[in-house]
C-alpha cells in the first residue's frame, strides 16, 4: 500500500500553481489537506505523475465576512470553519453540517475547496453549498471565474472544474435573520459518509414556508436541490401536503444501490428525512410520526 | 459506569497482606508502550534486508497457465520474484487436519500457489526488493495468465451434485460432519407444548487487528539456523511448524515475538504467506521482511462465523425447555487451516447450545464444508457466538410463544448453582458455574423491573426500546484436550522460570505471550505477590523461543489459568529457597520467617530480619559465609497443565438496553451489562478491560461487520471505509460485574476471561432488537442487524 512514484511541486503562488496545471493538466493533481487523495494514491487507485501542492498558498486560507457575503477560501481547514464564529453567526447550516465530516484527525488536515473539487457525491459539503445558494469562486491561467453551486457539481466525483482551473474559495450569502436551517444525516457510524442526508436552508412566516430549499446528498450522483420543496411552499403543512411532496421526491431521485443501501432504502430514508426536516424546521413534532406500531 | 469488584474474601493465602492479587495496578508495560517505545515487527530492520509483496490472485478460482516474471525482475530495486514453483523446493505442503476431528479432511496447501488459485487473496507469486514500493512497482508488472474456473462461493449448495468440486481428490466439497442425538429428542418434541425453529444467519468476518500480520525472518547460513521475529501468540508453534516443513530441527529455528498489535486469534494460526517469508529468507540467503497490508489483511487474514445455523426448541406451558436442535453448515474456504483446523467452530457450537441448561435433549449436526473464499478458523470465542445466539435466541422464542418474561423462562432451565460438578449433553463437563447469582447479580445492576416499566412508557409515546438478555459458557484453560490428542504439536502446557538476581531484583521468564490484554502485568502481580517483591522489582521475560520455558503460548483464554498457576508454583518454589538461605544465615527457621516488603520478615509480626538485596549479595559473592553444605539456589522452574479437566469453563449473562429507529432501522445501544465468573481475579481492571473489548468485538458482530462477497468470490469491502468495525462514538457504557468460583484444579483458581464478552454480546443484543420490534410482529435472526435488514423485516422496504 505504498504510492507509485511521483513528481512534486510545492506551488509558491496561485500564479504558479496554475502554471503547473497548465503544463500538465490531468497528469497533475492538486494536493490539498489530502485527506482523499493520499488513500487513493497509496491504494494506486490513482497516480498521478506531479503532486502540486498548494499547502503553502496563505492566500487561499481564511474566512471573512464582507457586507452581506461569507467568504471561505479553498484552503481553509475543516476545523477552522467548525470553529469559526463568523460561519456560526452567518451560516450556521455550515457549522452543524460540517461537524459530520469524518474525524477530527480528517478535520484538521482537510480543506474545503479540496472536499468540494473531489465532489463525493456522499460528502456534506456540496449539499451545504447548493442548500445555501453559494458561489464557487474557480481561477484559471486566463482569469477568475465563478460558477453557482448548483451548477458546479456534474456527478460523482465530477465538477465544472478543468484540470487547468484552481478551486480557491467559495462566497456565501449571509444568511438572513429570519432564516432557519436544517441538517441530518444517516450514517453507520459517526463520522462515516451517509447513507442518505438533507442539508436545508428556509424562512418560515406565520408557520409557512416562504422559501425552502431542500438539498439531498447520497442518494444521487450529486446533490439534489429538490423540486419537492415546492409543494411545501406558501401552503399550511398537512400530512396530506407532506404526502404529496414525499412522492415527487421518490420521482425525482435516482440514488444507487451500494453494501449500505438498496435504492429503494435510499429513496425511502430521503422521505423520512423530508418529514423531519419539514417537522423541525416548522417545530412541527406532529409531522413526524415517529416509528408507527 | 459502575465495576462491581471481587470479593476478596474469597482469596486464599494468596491475598497477603503485601499481595497483588485481586489488585488493580498499572500494567508494567504500559509506560514503554506510551512513550513509543514498543518494538513491533514493522519497526525493526536488519542489514540486507528485503521487502517483501506478494502478488495475489484476483480470482476466487483458476487455474494458472503462465506467470511471466522478466520484467518485474530487471526493475532497479527488485531482488527476486519468485513463484510458487520456484519456491517448493525450500518447504513442504501441509494439509489442516486433525485426527480427533474423525472425517476432517483437507487438501495439501503450498505457501505460494502453484497451478491453481482457490481464493482471491491467495498468492501466486513473491517480489523481494529493497523497499516495499519498489516490490509494488514490480508486483505491477509481472503477468500472470489465468483461466478462470467456476468459483464455490453458496456454502448451501457447495454440496449439490452440480456443483464443482473444489479439490476432486477428496471426491466432495464436504471436510468435516460431525453428529451428535443425546437424550430423547423426538420424545422430548413429541411432549412439548410448543415448539419454535428458526433459522439463524451469522454474517462472516474478522479480526481487524491494529497491527497487521508481520514477520521477519532471517536465516544465518553460516549458522544454519533461522531466527523468525512475529506477531504471533504461539511462539512455540511456530518454531515447530517452521522447522518441520522447512526440514530443520527445532533447536535451528529461534521464534521471537516482540511486541504485538492485537491478535484475537488471528496470530494464532499458520499463514501460507508467512510460510513464504521463512522460505524466501532462506532461499535468498538474507532477511526478508513481510508486514501484511490492511487490503491484505482483509484478503488473507483468517474470517469466521459464516454460519447458518437452523434450530428448534421444545418448550411447556410451565416454561420448562424440553429439547435442542441444531443443523449448522458453515463455509471455511478452500483449506482446512493449519494446524488447528477450520472444523473447530462448528464443533464449539454442537458442544456449546443449550449449554447453560438443564435439560438432557439435544441433537445436532454440523456441516462444513469447502468454497472458494479466504480460509475461517478460529477467532476470540470460537463458536461461542453463534452457539449462544442460536441458544439465546431459541430460548426468548420459547418465552414468546408461551408469554413468560426472558428472564423467568432462564431461571426456570439454568443448571442450579448447587448441581455442580455435571455434564453437558454434549459431555462437557462443568467444575463450579453461577448461572443463577449471575443472573440476580444482573438483575440488580441493571434494575430489571424499572427498565420494563420505563420501556412500557416509552413504547406508548412510540419510542421502540428493547432489553435482551444471555446467558452463556465460555472455554477456557484448554487441555491436551483441544489440540495435542489430534496430534498438533500445540502444548497446552505452560512454564514459569522464576530468578532473584544479585540486588534482589526477580527475573521471571514466562512461556506465554502478550498481545496488549496484561499477560506481563498478571505474572507479575504473581510473582510479585509470592515473593513480596514489589512489582517495579519483577521483569518479565516472553516471547521468546530461546529464553523462555516451553509452552503454548496465549490463545483460548489460558493465559492467566495455565501460565499463571505456572507462576504460582514456580514462585514458592524459589519463596522456599530463598528462605532455606535466609534461616541460615539467620540462624531461624524457614517456618519462622516471611517475605514482604523486598526483604526477609519475622512470619510471626512482619518485622523486618533482612533485606532481599543483602541476601542476594550474600548468596553470590559471600557464600563462604554460609553454614557448610548450603547451596543456594535462586532459580526455580515450574510447569502446568490442567489434568482433572479437559477445560475450565465459565459462565455469566449479558444484557442489552437499546433503542430501535423503526423509520430508518437504525439501532442505538443504549447501555450494556455483563456478569461473568472467571474465578480468581488477579486484576480486575484487566478483567474488566477485557471484557469490555470482547463485548466491543460483540457488538460490532451484531450490527456492523461482515465481509460481502459477491456471487464470483469477490471481497467487495476489504477497507476500513466498507468494513465497519465498531468505533467509540456508537458504543455504549458496559458496566461489568462478577461473580467468583474459582476452580480448585489451581491453587491460584483463576479461569479465562478473555473471550466471554464476545461470546454473548451478539445474542443480547439481537434479543433486545426482537425486543423491541415485539409490536411490529417481525422477528429478525440474521445479524449484523444492518438498518436494510430491520428495515427489511418491517416491510418499510
Amino acid at each position: 500500500m505504498k504510492a507509485a512514484a511521483f513528481a512534486y511541486a510545492r506551488a509558491t503562488s496561485v500564479v504558479n500553481a496554475l502554471e503547473l496545471l497548465g503544463t500538465h493538466g490531468d497528469k497533475a493533481k492538486v494536493l490539498s489537506g489530502g485527506q482523499s487523495l493520499m488513500p487513493a494514491m497509496n491504494l494506486r487507485l490513482t497516480s498521478p505523475e506531479l503532486i502540486v501542492d498548494i499547502g503553502e498558498l496563505a492566500e487561499l486560507r481564511g474566512i471573512a465576512v464582507t457586507g452581506s457575503i461569507v467568504r471561505i477560501g479553498a484552503l481553509t481547514r475543516h476545523v477552522d470553519v467548525l470553529k469559526s464564529p463568523e460561519i456560526a453567526a452567518n451560516a450556521p447550516l455550515l457549522t452543524e453540517a460540517i461537524a459530520h465530516v469524518a474525524h477530527p484527525a480528517v478535520r484538521n488536515r482537510g480543506t474545503i475547496g479540496g472536499n468540494l473539487a473531489h465532489a463525493d457525491p456522499a460528502s456534506e459539503l456540496p449539499a451545504c453549498m447548493v442548500a445555501l445558494n453559494a458561489t464557487i469562486v474557480v481561477r484559471g491561467q486566463a482569469g477568475e471565474r465563478r460558477v453557482a453551486a448548483e451548477e458546479f457539481f456534474k456527478g460523482i466525483y465530477a465538477t465544472d472544474l478543468s484540470a487547468q482551473e484552481l478551486l480557491v474559495g467559495v462566497e456565501l450569502p449571509v444568511a438572513s435573520t429570519n432564516s432557519s436551517y436544517f441538517f441530518h444525516e444517516f450514517a453507520r457510524r459517526q463520522g462515516d459518509y451517509a447513507i442518505a442526508g438533507l442539508a436545508a436552508q428556509a424562512i418560515v412566516e406565520k408557520d409557512i414556508f416562504t422559501k425552502l430549499r431542500l438539498v439531498f446528498f447520497a442518494v444521487g450522483d450529486r446533490p439534489l436541490l429538490a423540486r419537492a420543496a415546492t409543494k411545501l411552499i406558501n401552503v399550511s403543512l398537512t400530512p396530506e401536503v407532506l404526502a404529496a411532496a414525499m412522492i415527487v421526491l421518490g420521482e425525482e431521485l435516482d440514488p444507487q444501490d451500494d453494501h449500505q443501501a438498496s435504492a429503494s432504502m435510499r429513496r425511502h430514508l430521503a422521505k423520512v428525512l423530508l418529514a423531519r426536516g419539514a417537522s423541525a424546521l416548522l417545530c412541527r413534532p406532529d409531522l413526524n410520526a415517529g416509528g408507527r406500531a | 459506569m459502575t465495576i462491581a469488584s471481587a470479593n476478596p474474601e474469597i482469596l486464599s493465602e494468596l491475598d497477603r497482606p503485601n499481595s497483588y492479587i485481586g489488585k488493580t495496578v498499572p500494567r508494567p508495560n504500559l509506560e514503554r508502550l506510551m512513550q513509543g517505545r514498543g518494538l513491533y515487527v514493522s519497526d525493526m530492520e536488519l542489514p540486507r534486508m528485503g521487502h517483501l509483496v506478494f502478488l495475489r490472485s484476483p480470482h476466487a478460482h483458476a487455474r494458472i497457465a503462465d506467470i511471466d516474471t522478466v520484467a518485474a525482475k530487471q526493475l532497479p530495486g527488485v531482488i527476486a520474484v519468485v513463484t510458487g514453483k520456484e519456491l517448493a523446493p525450500v518447504i513442504t505442503p501441509w494439509v489442516g487436519v486433525l485426527s480427533h476431528l474423525k472425517g476432517l479432511k483437507s487438501a495439501a496447501q503450498h505457501a505460494i500457489a502453484i497451478d491453481r488459485v482457490c481464493w482471491q487473496g491467495e498468492a501466486v507469486a513473491a517480489i523481494v526488493a529493497t523497499s516495499r514500493a519498489v516490490a509494488e512497482d514490480a508486483a505491477e508488472i509481472v503477468r500472470v495468465e489465468y483461466e478462470e474456473l467456476e468459483a464455490v462461493t453458496d456454502m448451501r449448495t457447495a454440496l449439490d451434485p452440480a456443483t464443482p468440486v473444489i479439490h476432486p481428490s477428496l471426491g466432495d466439497n464436504l471436510a468435516f460432519e460431525r453428529n451428535l442425538d443425546a437424550g430423547e429428542v423426538d420424545t422430548a418434541f413429541a411432549g412439548s407444548d410448543e415448539v419454535v425453529e428458526a433459522d439463524f444467519i451469522f454474517g462472516r468476518h474478522t479480526g481487524v487487528t491494529l497491527e497487521p500480520r508481520s514477520v521477519l525472518a532471517d536465516w544465518n547460513a553460516a549458522e544454519a539456523r533461522l531466527t523468525i521475529y512475529q506477531g504471533t501468540q504461539a511462539p512455540h508453534m511456530v518454531q515447530n511448524i517452521a522447522a518441520l516443513h522447512l526440514g530443520l530441527g527445532e533447536s535451528q529455528v529461534r521464534v521471537v515475538c516482540k511486541d504485538v498489535g492485537g491478535s484475537f486469534g488471528i496470530k494464532v494460526h499458520i499463514y501460507a504467506d508467512e510460510m513464504a517469508t521463512y522460505a524466501l529468507s532462506k532461499l535468498l540467503r538474507r532477511p526478508i521482511k513481510f508486514v501484511a497490508d490492511r487490503v491484505e489483511s482483509f484478503n488473507t487474514d483468517i474470517h469466521a462465523r459464516d454460519h447458518r445455523c437452523w434450530g428448534r426448541i421444545g418448550v411447556g406451558r410451565d416454561g420448562i425447555i424440553t429439547a435442542f436442535e441444531i443443523d449448522d453448515l458453515t463455509g471455511i474456504g478452500p483449506y482446512s487451516m493449519y494446524p488447528r483446523t477450520s472444523a473447530i467452530e462448528a464443533n464449539q457450537v454442537v458442544n456449546l447450545v443449550g449449554g447453560p441448561y438443564v435439560t438432557r435433549n439435544y441433537r445436532a449436526r454440523a456441516r462444513v464444508v469447502f468454497q472458494n473464499k479466504n480460509v475461517m478458523c478460529q477467532y476470540r470465542a470460537v463458536g461461542h457466538p453463534i452457539a449462544c445466539s442460536v441458544t439465546e435466541g431459541l430460548v426468548d422464542l420459547a418465552a414468546a410463544k408461551i408469554g413468560m418474561d426472558p428472564v423467568e423462562i432462564r431461571r426456570r432451565n439454568l443448571i442450579a448453582d448447587n448441581a455442580y460438578p455435571c455434564a453437558s449433553p454434549s459431555g462437557l463437563r462443568f467444575e463450579l458455574l453461577s448461572h443463577h447469582a449471575a443472573m440476580n447479580k444482573l438483575m440488580t445492576m441493571m434494575d430489571y423491573d424499572a427498565l420494563r416499566a420505563e420501556q412500557a412508557e416509552l413504547r406508548a409515546r412510540k419510542v421502540h426500546r428493547g432489553i435482551g438478555i444471555a446467558s452463556f459458557i465460555e472455554v477456557t484453560n484448554p487441555s491436551a484436550a483441544f489440540y495435542g490428542v489430534g496430534g498438533a504439536r500445540i502444548s497446552s502446557q505452560d512454564g514459569v522460570a522464576v530468578r532473584l538476581d544479585a540486588q534482589g531484583s526477580v527475573i521471571c521468564q514466562t512461556s506465554i505471550t502478550e498481545q496488549g490484554q496484561g499477560s506481563e502485568s498478571l505474572t507479575a502481580q504473581i510473582v510479585g505477590s509470592v515473593l513480596g517483591v514489589s512489582m517495579e522489582r519483577v521483569r518479565i521475560i516472553l516471547g521468546d523461543t530461546d529464553n523462555t520455558p516451553y509452552g503454548g503460548g496465549t490463545w483460548a483464554s489460558r493465559g492467566a489459568g495455565i501460565g499463571g498457576e505456572a507462576a504460582l508454583q514456580a514462585a514458592k518454589i524459589l519463596r522456599r529457597n530463598i528462605l532455606d538461605v535466609a534461616a541460615a544465615i539467620l540462624q531461624s527457621s524457614p517456618n519462622e520467617l516471611d517475605l514482604a516488603g523486598n526483604a526477609i520478615v519475622n512470619a510471626s509480626d512482619g518485622s523486618p530480619r533482612m533485606e532481599l538485596r543483602e541476601l542476594a549479595r550474600i548468596a553470590y559473592f559471600r557464600p563462604d559465609t554460609l553454614p557448610p553444605g548450603i547451596q543456594p539456589e535462586l532459580m526455580a522452574t515450574r510447569h502446568f497443565v490442567p489434568r482433572e479437566y479437559p477445560f475450565a469453563f465459565t459462565n455469566g449473562v449479558q444484557a442489552s438496553w437499546l433503542e430501535v429507529d423503526t423509520d430508518t432501522g437504525f439501532v442505538k445501544l443504549l447501555r450494556h451489562w455483563v456478569v461473568e465468573d472467571c474465578g480468581t481475579m488477579i486484576n480486575p481492571q484487566l478483567v474488566d478491560e477485557q471484557i469490555r473489548g470482547g463485548v466491543v468485538q460483540g457488538l460490532g458482530a451484531a450490527l456492523l461487520e461482515k465481509c460481502i462477497y459477491d456471487e464470483r468470490g469477490q471481497l467487495t469491502n476489504a477497507n476500513m471505509a466498507d468494513y465497519l468495525v465498531p468505533m467509540s462514538g456508537e458504543m455504549p457504557d458496559i458496566d461489568v460485574g462478577h461473580v467468583v468460583s474459582p476452580t480448585s484444579e489451581t491453587e491460584l483458581g483463576a479461569k479465562g476471561a478473555g473471550e466471554a464478552g464476545t461470546a454473548g454480546a451478539a445474542a443480547a443484543v439481537a434479543n433486545a432488537v426482537n425486543d423491541a420490534l415485539r409490536p411490529f410482529g417481525a422477528v429478525i435472526t440474521e445479524i449484523p442487524l444492518t438498518p436494510r435488514v430491520i428495515l427489511t423485516a418491517l416491510g418499510r422496504i
